[in-house]
């Protein structure tokens, strides 16, 4: 457990919640990153009237990671590791499971657990497990 | 509502997210698979990520109960939905598989962006590319 970073994780978290609570009190919305980005291929009309909000939330999320790197001395994202087959067939099981499954990390295990909700408790349980399952194969 | 002003809440509260997934290092693909590698050299970190984001969040859903609408937006869209079914089993099962994989999910991928590397627009356009077909498999088997 060298590794361990509690301060920053519970950090981290604490701004992740903000952004969903704040999203949620403005402008009664669920902080759920693989809906709002799967609503690019919705075909209703008058798509960027609807949208703006995913759209500024989508150029927010990007600049984040930015802000952060100047304002706290942290690590920038990194890339993923592994070959470009391994890369393809986990972007695209996580893309289809997330809109397939209604939400991921942050809908189901974010927003979903908070308000109690049994259906992201148990897919957050899922995922979990499967995840834990595949590093386990992997490794 | 006013578009500007839901943009901004918008783009306020994706900054608070992306600084957040930064800060807690999910956007390093290594932590997140050494959180997820239990039986292994164990990294715990990311379970206080998600205490810390509970808690605020929960806090979040205590203030909303009292409200009548949102400040912005006429109603909550809060997901209704109670039914376990096997569509949500499978994607979340299908959904963990690809983040074993990889290490990413799509909120630190998307994020991640800011800094794109090669390997990460492979694995965003991936995914971009599932999410379209579940679209596609949800809209032609309901």
């Amino acid at each position: 457990m060298e590794n361990f970073t509690p301060v920053s994780a519970l950090v981290g978290g604490a701004f992740i919640g903000c952004a969903a609570v704040f999203l949620l009190i403005f402008l009664g919305r669920v902080a759920g990153i693989s809906g709002i980005i799967s609503q690019a291929f919705s075909t209703q009309s008058n798509w960027l009237q609807r949208n703006t909000w995913r759209v500024a939330f989508v150029l927010g999320l990007i600049m984040g990671p930015i802000v952060a790197v100047n304002y706290f001395a942290i690590t920038p994202p990194q890339a993923p590791a592994g070959n470009i087959i391994t890369l393809v067939i986990a972007g695209l099981l996580v893309g289809f499971g997330a809109v397939y499954g209604s939400g991921c990390t942050s809908g189901h295990g974010v927003c979903g657990i908070s308000r109690f909700s049994k259906r992201s408790i148990i897919a957050t349980a899922t995922f979990m497990a499967t995840a834990g399952m595949t590093v386990w194969v992997m490794a | 509502m006013s578009k500007i002003k839901s943009g901004l809440v918008g783009f306020i509260s994706g900054v608070l997210f992306g600084a957040g997934l930064a800060v807690a290092q999910m956007t390093n693909p290594q932590k997140v698979l050494d959180f997820l590698n239990v039986t292994g050299d164990w990294d715990p970190s990311l379970a206080l990520v998600m205490a810390g984001a509970l808690v605020v969040s929960w806090a979040g859903y205590r203030v909303k109960a009292r409200m009548q609408q949102p400040v912005y937006a006429c109603d909550f869209s809060v997901p209704t939905n109670k039914q376990i079914d096997l569509r949500l089993m499978l994607g979340s099962a299908t959904f963990g598989i690809g983040w074993g994989l990889a290490g990413l999910c799509p909120g630190p991928a998307i994020a991640s962006l800011s800094y794109a590397s090669f390997d990460l627009l492979i694995f965003v356009s991936a995914m971009l590319v599932g999410m379209l077909l579940a679209k596609v498999v949800i809209r032609t088997t309901s």
